[in-house]
């Protein structure tokens, strides 16, 4: 199966201007700048398969939303090589924009003083979509993300979740093959993140679409995406399934047990996180995790007992500190 | 060639629903607009009265026709401005624009063309209050009727096109003002904006023949209220045309060169 994005050694190097504070410095740099290399993407290499979501992770500045752009065709790219679908981006080519959509979580494309239903329709004229087939996909999102009684209110009057499922249907409505998400999830509610994955995981498994996704929310990663890329400083520190980077990264495991007595002291058997409504949660080197089981089970009465893996969250600022370390 | 003019239709249709929700907003401005010509017009009455009822050919009546057909012009000619420009790279919503396939040019163009016919509508009786006020002297042919429905729409490219063109300096440059304010030095002089251009001295004349000013507010004005001949005015609408050619060459390859710069560097 060919890839649908391919990356070759892509940088993306800005040459930012910088001097001290004061006025001597002011002056002086009107003669003499000074300017120094910022390397937003250093060289980084991966490919896609079609249908694939991927998640893209990484700290703010490491360079998720710099790769995005070079996906895109928005930025050029200093050297390296990108393909999507066979196109390269920078030529923003009308072919090629037709088939992909960059959705990020703070820019919209509705007409904040009208109902959605006019946006939708300015979308359809601009994307040059046949009526038939924009009234199908049109009344399928609208059903998807449930919003029916919303699309008749001027999106100023609408709630940030409401309007970033119209942003969603806006930016999805000419059916494109690669979505990329930048931070699509960011500032909602729990709820209304949740929608979201939902709809994104169903217009993966309809069209067969392929993902790019960053997201700070690991709830998105661990809800779409069976592959992860972590980036930071500009480099992949990871590339692989999510599972294998719990496994590699995680350093311990959370063991939560039901006890007669929950305020026994547990401190030998490991770190004691909480104790809630009965519960005690452990935190336990992975390498112990059986022998502390063990002990557990023939020390005390224990009602219920589970094993889990590190959250994802804390596994992801695992591999940055080791790499940080290193 | 479809896609371009059901893109247009459905820009301006939105355009319109937009701005009739600021209906009341809309028509404040629009007569905020009118103070400037309604000055220009008292002044230059005076003028003509004093010297024995005509100055320049013109009489306080048809100085009153100019200048309210002027109102009219200026509104049409209000375009995406530079400012806007700055707004759109700064707050990034350029990039948004740039992942459609199609020029954000199209996007402006029909945003305030949609705009232009709410404008149309909330002018008719400002000019007819204007007309009861200031008794305007005007004499109409359907040709020259037809000319200036033209001429006005014909004006309005060409300014987009020149504000277009300020507009994409900020693609270098974050201020983009002082060079805004040099256009319109300009074209408040050389376009017929601040007076008939009829009355200017003969150099400031013969420039503005070759310059695109003169096509974006006195050609319109006078080609409904002057005494053109036919011929005049199709050349008019010719030269417009040809403005509108240079605008828009130019126009394509400072984009070009604007965009690299754009994706150079972010935004």
């Amino acid at each position: 199966m060919s890839s649908v994005i391919t990356i070759s050694k892509l940088a993306k190097h800005y040459q930012v201007p910088e001097r001290e504070g004061g006025l001597k410095a002011a002056i002086t740099s009107l003669f003499k700048r000074k300017y120094r290399t910022v390397k937003a993407v250093d060289g980084i290499s991966f490919n896609i398969e079609p249908g694939e979501v991927v998640g893209f992770l990484g700290p703010n500045g490491a360079g998720k939303t710099t790769t995005l752009k070079m996906l895109s065709g928005l930025l050029h790219p200093t050297s390296g090589e990108v393909s999507v679908m066979g196109y390269e981006p920078r030529h923003r080519s009308h072919d090629y924009l037709r088939q992909i959509t960059l959705v990020m979580g703070n820019r919209n494309q509705l007409t904040w003083d009208l109902p959605a239903l006019d946006s939708f329709d300015l979308q359809r004229a601009i994307y040059g979509i046949p009526v038939e087939q924009f009234k199908r996909t049109r009344d399928e999102f609208i059903d998807l993300l449930e919003l029916k009684d919303l699309v008749n209110k001027p999106v100023r009057n609408l709630s940030l979740g409401e309007r970033m499922k119209m942003e969603f249907v806006v930016a999805l409505l000419h059916r494109p093959k690669v979505l990329f998400l930048d931070e699509p999830t960011i500032g909602l509610d729990v709820t209304m993140q949740r929608r979201i994955r939902t709809f994104v995981a169903e217009y993966n498994r309809r069209y067969n679409a392929t993902v790019l996704l960053t997201s700070h929310y690991m709830a998105d990663v661990e809800a779409l995406c069976k592959r992860v890329i972590v980036i930071h400083h500009g480099r992949i520190l990871f590339d692989g399934d999510l599972s294998t980077l719990v496994n590699q990264f995680s350093s311990y495991k959370t063991l939560s047990l039901t006890l007669p007595n929950p305020e026994v002291d547990l401190v030998k058997y490991g770190e004691v996180i909480s104790r809630e409504d009965g519960r005690v949660t452990l935190r336990v080197p992975k390498a112990q995790t059986s022998q502390v089981t063990a002990r557990l089970l023939s020390d005390f009465q224990v009602d219920d007992l589970t094993v889990e893996d590190a959250p994802v969250d804390d596994v992801i600022d695992q591999v940055f500190s080791q790499k940080e370390a290193a | 060639m479809r896609r371009y003019v059901e893109f247009y239709l459905a820009s301006m249709r939105v355009s319109i629903l937009s701005q009739i929700q600021y209906r009341v907003a809309n028509y404040f401005y629009m007569i905020g607009m009118i103070t400037e010509p309604v000055i220009y017009l008292v002044v230059w009455s005076t003028i003509a009265r004093q010297q024995g009822g005509v100055t320049g050919g013109y009489t306080p009546g048809t100085f009153a026709a100019y200048y309210i057909v002027w109102t009219l012009v200026r509104n049409m000619n209000i375009v995406f401005t530079p400012y806007g420009w700055e707004w759109r790279i700064r707050e990034g919503n350029l990039s948004m624009e740039l992942m459609r396939p199609m020029h954000p040019i199209h996007s402006d163009i029909a945003f305030f063309a949609g705009w232009k016919f709410v404008v149309i509508l909330l002018w008719l009786p400002l000019a007819v209050f204007l007309t009861w006020v200031f008794k305007p002297t005007i004499d109409v042919t359907w040709l020259e009727v037809v000319v200036f429905f033209l001429a006005i729409w014909g004006a309005y490219l060409i300014r987009t096109m020149l504000l277009s063109l300020i507009g994409m300096i900020t693609f270098w440059t974050t201020r983009v003002s002082a060079i805004f304010e040099l256009y319109f030095g300009l074209e408040l002089i050389l376009s017929g904006r601040l007076v008939p251009l009829t009355l200017m001295p003969p150099w400031v004349q013969n420039l503005s023949a070759y310059l695109p000013f003169k096509w974006t507010f006195f050609f319109p004005i006078d080609a409904l209220v002057g005494s053109m001949s036919p011929r005049e005015l199709w050349t008019g609408i010719g030269m417009q045309v040809l403005w509108i050619v240079i605008g828009a060459s130019f126009l394509n390859v400072v984009w070009r060169s604007a965009v690299r710069q754009f994706s150079a560097v972010g935004g």
